[in-house]
């Protein structure tokens, strides 16, 4: 079977075995087992939102550090544009640029830079006869995977282009041959600055068949601290940033998709707004459009939870950086007519169905109907002592034989009260 | 026919932001049951549909699922004011809805259309004044 990698992972010497990251996980992928919380896999989508709100931080992103990349004789780093609004009062991206080399990379490589030429590969897309509208956006891993397991009848719909920091990875690889023909392949690794934890997932994972071609991830916050001292240091940047307007506003929600250049679309961001999005296109509850961005953090990746600043700060920051830039320092030559093989991923993953009851729809339906039951008979006031986000999900436990109903305190107190009196 | 399932549903006629609600939920209870998606989408629309219309036309009502191993049957009741002439509602396009209505999106006359498309069996019942039964049935 297949087994997918995470990136978020419990400490659990730091957990109290309170409810908080139960009551918040938005698919109940979270149970409260012996005093602490235990994540299932198999439901996880790698969003952060435990990791946002858990007060002990015992729940961490599990990303590669900066010592990694000595294992590459040659050392590419990948930021995304998010890193680019973490820092006060920057005027010029360059500064974050040198300031990477500085931290031991032997070049950077701007994912905004491939996003202008994604953007531009959408457009023609979008244009292509027999594709399934609205297209959905495949950069957010988050949304791949909510897909995947839960919304499979929009699979079709999932543009089947790479993300930026795929075509990114490869590109500063081939760069990096072309610049220095000495190296051969296996000596140069291209390392991710991430906002979020989802992009370490899609990174070990991969993409249904496709193997992402970055070789590590690190996040924003790992980096920062170093990272700003050593900006302080630079006088005259050594590197100039080739992004415009474009790119850099692929951090934002509604970045990527205003750069499809015409208002049929629509730009969502929060896990449960989009949870609610996906809910509505399947319905076909929609107006038709031809391009949805959804970005399962607040404000879009500027709201990635290994970013430092907050997201509206970020944005804000972003706005000035981006003012006096070009719309895009990338674009396509107007003869190209075709998008490029390496820019396109074949297969969707298979459907990996998360909620399935049974293995036959008979007994799927005999459960069913003894969750009905046993959920009649509990409190209902959905408190999560017995370590379920709810009632509901807490017969379900029972019924899948995960938890016995002397799990419930509530249920039990009010049984023994009845006895005494 | 071995078993069935019922689950059942107050369609609060007050709250237009919660409308839908029902059909969603739906949605979930049929994904665990492992029903395919195709079904699921069929059934999830045409629910959502007459869920919408029990809302906007007739003050809520109770929507009700029955799941049985050959059919899902959805049933809307409601005690709103009835359709007067159903073969006239039934057409694409036909609609009483108010401009009110018509502002938030609602009332392009495609409700009852599409109920019937996505499902393979549909029988509405109304009588003016008293309310109106909406029973549809897709196959598994
Ligand atoms: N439950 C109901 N009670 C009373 N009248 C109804 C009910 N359902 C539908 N109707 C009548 O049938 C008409 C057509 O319904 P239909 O759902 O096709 O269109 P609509 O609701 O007006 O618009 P749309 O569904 O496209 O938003 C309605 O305008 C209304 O007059
Ligand atoms: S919105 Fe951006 S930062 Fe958040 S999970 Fe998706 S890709 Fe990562
Ligand atoms: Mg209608």
């Amino acid at each position: 079977m297949h087994v997918y990698e995470h990136s978020v992972l419990l400490d659990e010497s730091k957990c109290t075995g309170c409810t908080t990251c139960l009551k918040h996980c938005p698919t109940e992928a979270i149970r409260i087992r012996d005093g602490h919380a235990v994540i299932n896999p198999d439901r996880c989508i790698d969003c952060g939102e435990c990791i946002r709100v858990c007060q002990n931080k015992a729940k961490k992103a599990v990303c590669g550090k900066l010592a990694d990349i000595n294992r590459f004789k040659y050392k590419i780093a990948l930021p995304a544009p998010t890193l680019y609004g973490q820092f006060d009062n920057l005027d010029s991206v360059d500064y974050v640029l040198s300031g990477l080399l500085k931290l031991g990379f032997d070049d950077v490589y701007e994912v905004s830079k491939s996003a202008e030429l994604v953007s531009a590969y959408t457009r023609m897309y979008l244009n292509t006869e027999g594709i399934v509208k609205p297209v959905i956006s495949s950069a957010c891993p988050v949304v791949l995977r909510l897909i995947s397991l839960r919304f499979p009848s929009l699979s079709e719909h999932v543009i089947h282009m790479l993300p930026p920091m795929e075509i990114a990875a490869r590109a500063a690889k081939e760069r990096a041959l072309r610049k220095n023909p000495e190296l051969s392949p296996e000596d140069i690794g291209a390392f991710f600055i991430s906002p979020c934890p989802a992009k370490a997932s899609y990174v070990k994972n991969g993409f249904g068949s496709y193997n992402s071609a970055v070789d590590g991830v690190i996040s924003i916050s790992d980096i920062y601290f170093p990272l700003i001292g050593l900006m302080k240091k630079t006088d005259s940047p050594e590197v100039a940033s080739e992004s415009g307007r474009i790119g850099i506003g692929w951090a934002r929600s509604g970045g990527e998709a205003t750069a499809i250049f015409n208002d049929s679309y629509l730009a969502a961001d929060g896990i449960d707004n989009i949870i609610h999005v996906l809910d509505q296109v399947e319905n076909g509850n929609i107006p038709p459009l031809d391009f949805i961005e959804l970005n399962a953090c607040t404000g879009g990746c500027v709201g990635g939870v290994l970013t430092i600043q907050n997201p509206f700060i970020a944005k804000a920051r972003l706005q000035t950086l981006r003012k006096y830039l070009p719309i895009a320092q990338n674009t396509v030559d107007s003869d190209v007519e075709y998008i490029p093989e390496s820019y396109l991923f074949e297969d969707m993953p298979e459907y990996h169905p998360m909620s399935r009851l049974g293995k036959t729809i008979a007994e799927s339906m005999r459960m069913m109907a003894d969750i009905q039951r046993i959920k009649a008979e509990l409190p209902g006031i959905d408190c999560g002592s017995c370590g379920a986000p709810n009632c509901r999900a807490f017969a379900e436990d029972i019924v899948n034989g995960n938890a016995t109903e002397n799990d419930c305190p509530i249920k039990a107190f009010r049984l023994n009260s009845r006895k005494e009196n | 026919m071995s078993e069935e399932l019922i689950f059942r549903f107050n369609v609060d006629g007050d709250d237009f932001t919660s409308a839908g609600q029902a059909s969603v939920q739906v949605k979930k209870n049929l994904r665990q049951l492992g029903i395919d998606a195709e079904t699921i989408r069929r059934v999830s629309v045409a629910m959502y549909e007459g869920e919408i219309n029990m809302v906007i036309h007739a003050g809520g009502g109770v929507a009700e699922v029955r799941v049985t191993d050959e059919y899902i049957e959805i049933v809307l009741d409601d005690h709103g004011p009835g359709i007067k002439n159903i073969e006239e509602a039934m057409k694409a396009g036909f609609s009483t809805a108010p401009d009110t209505i018509r502002s938030l999106g609602f009332g392009a006359g495609m409700g009852l259309p599409n109920m019937k498309r996505y499902t393979d069996e549909m029988h509405i019942t109304s009588t003016v004044g008293v309310g109106t039964k909406i029973v549809m049935r897709v196959n598994i």
